[in-house]
C-alpha cells in the first residue's frame, strides 16, 4: 500500500509562501516524479511529505489517513538523501539495521533482513566497512538498502543521484527503476535533471515556484505540454520557442518546435540562417543556427552526421504538425 | 632561488627555536614555582640559591601534615567533576535543540550566553554571598558546584553548538526517518559523531571549575574549600612564604596539568573537529 493524498496543503517560511495551495494524488505503486528548476519547491514538498517540513496548512493523507500530524517515523516512509545522510560512525551493517533496531526487531530477524537488503544490492563484501571507506556509489547503495529494510509502503528520493558522476547516474538510474519494477512500491523521487524524469517516472510533476505546472506521463509531456513552461523545461535539448509575426501566422502568440522536429536543407525551405556551432555526437548532430529572425538562436537535431560547417548557410523546416502553440498567457492551444 | 633556501633554513632551524624559545618562555614561571617548592622558605628568597641549593620535601610534608591537603583536594575533585557532569548535562541538549532546531531568537540567545561573560564577577559578589548566606548554602558544595556551572555554562555551550552545527543536518533527519526520538538521537547519533567535541568541552569546562578562584576563595570557609582557597590562605599577613605556597600551587595545578598531558591528542583532535562528512 502506498497511496498518498496531499490536500491544500501549503508552506509558508515566515511571510513568503513557497507552496500556494496544492493538490496531488500518487496511487498506490506509482513511480512518480517532482521536477523543476532549483528553488521550485520539490525537495520542500517531498520533505512535507516525509515529516521533516510541517505543513503551514492542508493535510497529507496515507492510505486514505490524515498522516499531517504523524511524525516521520511512524508514516511508514523512507527516504534516501541527496547526501546519503548515512551514520559515519557505523558499519554498513549497523546502518542498515540501524531502522530496524530502532524498531525494537530481534536480533536474528535484524541480520536476515540485512543481509538480504545487501544481497539484493551487492553489498555483501562491505557490510563490516564504515561509510567512509566506501565510492560515492556503494554509498548511495547502503542508503537505498537502509530504505529497503523497513519495507515501507512508500519510498521518498531527493536528488539521490546528483552526487554522483555521469557514468555512475546512468547505472543508478537504471537499478532504482529496476528495483520499482520488482518491488511495486510507491516512489517519489525529486530531481532537477528532467531526463532523469523521463527515463523513470510513471508519471511526471512538472513545479515551478511551488505551482504544479504539468501532472503527466512522459510521453504527454513531451507531445502536449500544456504551456511554455513546460515545452521549454522537458526535452533536450530544449525546445526552440519564440513569438512574434511567424507565431502570428500559426494564430498564436508563442510557437514552439523541437530540435528533433525541424527538417534542414542546404538549398530551401521555410526559414534561412546561418550555421553557428555544429555538435557531432556520431549518432546525432545539433546544429546551432542563427540569423534566422525568430529567436537568438535555433537548435535542430538531425539524425546521423551531416557535412555543415559554420558560416554556412542552412534552411529549416518546420514539421507542421509538430509545432506547438501557445496563447497570450502561455497556455496550449490545441 | 636564494630565497626560496633561505626560508626552508629558517623553516628546519628558526622555527624549531622560536617555538622552544615561546615554549620557555611560557615555561618558566611554572618550573620557577617548581623549583621553589624544593627550597627552604629562608633559601626561596635569597638569589644565590636561585638556581643551586638543597633540595627538601620540607614544604609537601609540612602542607600533607599541617594544612590537610587531602581535604581541599579532595573538594576541588568533588566540585570540578561534579560541576562538569552538570554543565554537560544541561549543554548537551540546550547546544542540540539550538544547532538543529534553531528559532528566530537562537542568535539572540547565543548572544545573551556569551554577554554574561562581559559582566565583571565583582559586580554580583556582595549579591551572592547574601544570597548564599541567606539560603543556608553559604561554604556548601552545593553552592560552588552550582555556580561553577553557571560560569561556565555559556562557554560549553557556545563549544558544543559549533561542534554540533557541524553534524549534517540530513543526518540527523535520517535518524528521525528511522524512527529515533530525541534522546536516542543525542544518545545514538550525536554524542557518537561529536565525542570530540564533548570530550574537548567536558577537559576544558573541567580545568576551568579546579582553577576557579575568585568564588571558590569567596563562598567558602572550610568545608567546601579548594585548592585555590589553600594557596590563598598560604599567603600569610606575615608574609609570603614563598617555598611552601610553591609547593601548595604545584601541588594545586599539578593534577590538571597531568590530565591535559594526557588528553593533549583528545583535545587536539576535539579543537580540530569536522570530518563526518
Amino acid at each position: 500500500m502506498g497511496r498518498i493524498v496531499l490536500d491544500k496543503v501549503t508552506k509558508s517560511f515566515g511571510e513568503t509562501q513557497v507552496i500556494p495551495p496544492l493538490d496531488l494524488t500518487i496511487e498506490n505503486g506509482e513511480f512518480t516524479v517532482f521536477v523543476g528548476p532549483s528553488g521550485c519547491g520539490k525537495s520542500t514538498l517531498l520533505r512535507m511529505i516525509a515529516g521533516l517540513e510541517d505543513l503551514t496548512s492542508g493535510n497529507i493523507l496515507i492510505d486514505g489517513e490524515d498522516a499531517t500530524e504523524v511524525p516521520p517515523s511512524k508514516r511508514g516512509l523512507a527516504m534516501v538523501f541527496q547526501s546519503y545522510a548515512l551514520y559515519p560512525h557505523m558499519t554498513v551493517r549497523k546502518n542498515i539495521g540501524f531502522p530496524l533496531r530502532m524498531e525494537k526487531m530481534s536480533q536474528a530477524e535484524i541480520d536476515e533482513r540485512v543481509e538480504a537488503a545487501a544481497k539484493s544490492l551487492n553489498l555483501v563484501d562491505y557490510l563490516d566497512r564504515k561509510p567512509g571507506q566506501l565510492s560515492g556509489g556503494q554509498r548511495q547503495r547502503v542508503a537505498i538498502g537502509r530504505a529497503i529494510v523497513r519495507d515501507p509502503s512508500a519510498f521518498l528520493f531527493d536528488e539521490p543521484l546528483s552526487n554522483l558522476d555521469a557514468a555512475l547516474r546512468v547505472g543508478m538510474r537504471l537499478e532504482i527503476s529496476e528495483m520499482h519494477e520488482r518491488m511495486q512500491t510507491t516512489m517519489i523521487y525529486v530531481t532537477h535533471d528532467q531526463v532523469e524524469a523521463m527515463t523513470m517516472a510513471d508519471r511526471i510533476v512538472v513545479l515551478q515556484a511551488g505551482v504544479i505546472e504539468q501532472v503527466g506521463t512522459p510521453l504527454e509531456l513531451y507531445h502536449k505540454p500544456q504551456n511554455v513552461f513546460v515545452a521549454g523545461f522537458i526535452g533536450s535539448p530544449k525546445m526552440n520557442i519564440f513569438s512574434g509575426p511567424e507565431a502570428e501566422k500559426h494564430g498564436a502568440a508563442t510557437i514552439g518546435i523541437r530540435p528533433e522536429h525541424t527538417d534542414v536543407s542546404m538549398s530551401e525551405g521555410t526559414w534561412k540562417g546561418t550555421v553557428g556551432v555544429a555538435e557531432h555526437l556520431g549518432s546525432d548532430t545539433f546544429i546551432h543556427v542563427h540569423n534566422t529572425g525568430l529567436a537568438d538562436m535555433i537548435t535542430v537535431r538531425i539524425s546521423g552526421d551531416i557535412s555543415v560547417k559554420h558560416g554556412d548557410t542552412i534552411y529549416l523546416t518546420p514539421q507542421a504538425e509538430q509545432i506547438h502553440k501557445f496563447d497570450a498567457q502561455g497556455l496550449r492551444i490545441e | 632561488m636564494a630565497i626560496v633556501a633561505q626560508s626552508s633554513k629558517f623553516g628546519t632551524y628558526g622555527r624549531p627555536v622560536l617555538a622552544w624559545a615561546v615554549g620557555l618562555l611560557f615555561f618558566f614561571p611554572i618550573f620557577w614555582m617548581v623549583l621553589t617548592s624544593f627550597k627552604t622558605d629562608a633559601d626561596a628568597v635569597k638569589p644565590e640559591f636561585l638556581f643551586f641549593f638543597t633540595p627538601t620535601l620540607e614544604n609537601y610534608l609540612n602542607m600533607t601534615e599541617n594544612y590537610d591537603y587531602w581535604r581541599f583536594a579532595r573538594n576541588s575533585v568533588i566540585s570540578a567533576v561534579s560541576a562538569t557532569v552538570f554543565t554537560l548535562f544541561v549543554s548537551v541538549p540546550a547546544a542540540y535543540a539550538m544547532a538543529f532546531n534553531p528559532s528566530r531568537a537562537t542568535k539572540d540567545v547565543l548572544m545573551w550566553m556569551l554577554s554574561t561573560k562581559m559582566l565583571p564577577a565583582a559586580a554580583v559578589l556582595y549579591p551572592m554571598i547574601f544570597l548564599a548566606k541567606g539560603i543556608g548554602l553559604y561554604d556548601t558544595h552545593i553552592l560552588i558546584i552550582t555556580v561553577l556551572s553557571l560560569i561556565n555554562l555559556p562557554i560549553a555551550i557556545w563549544m558544543l553548538f559549533t561542534y554540533f552545527k557541524e553534524i549534517p543536518k540530513d543526518i540527523i533527519e535520517a535518524g528521525k526517518m528511522d524512527g529515533v526520538n530525541t534522546w536516542g538521537e543525542i544518545k545514538e547519533i550525536l554524542i557518537p559523531l561529536a565525542w570530540g567535541g564533548i570530550a574537548s568541552t567536558a577537559l576544558l569546562v573541567f580545568i576551568f571549575c579546579w582553577n576557579e578562584a575568585y568564588w571558590t576563595v569567596r563562598l567558602t570557609t572550610i568545608d567546601a574549600a579548594t585548592l585555590s582557597k589553600l594557596i590563598e590562605g598560604n599567603r600569610a599577613p606575615e608574609g609570603l612564604f614563598f617555598g611552601r605556597l610553591s609547593a601548595v600551587s604545584t601541588a594545586a595545578v599539578g593534577p590538571v596539568v597531568v590530565l591535559g598531558w594526557f588528553c593533549q591528542k583528545q583535545l587536539v583532535q576535539g579543537l580540530t573537529f569536522g570530518a563526518v562528512k
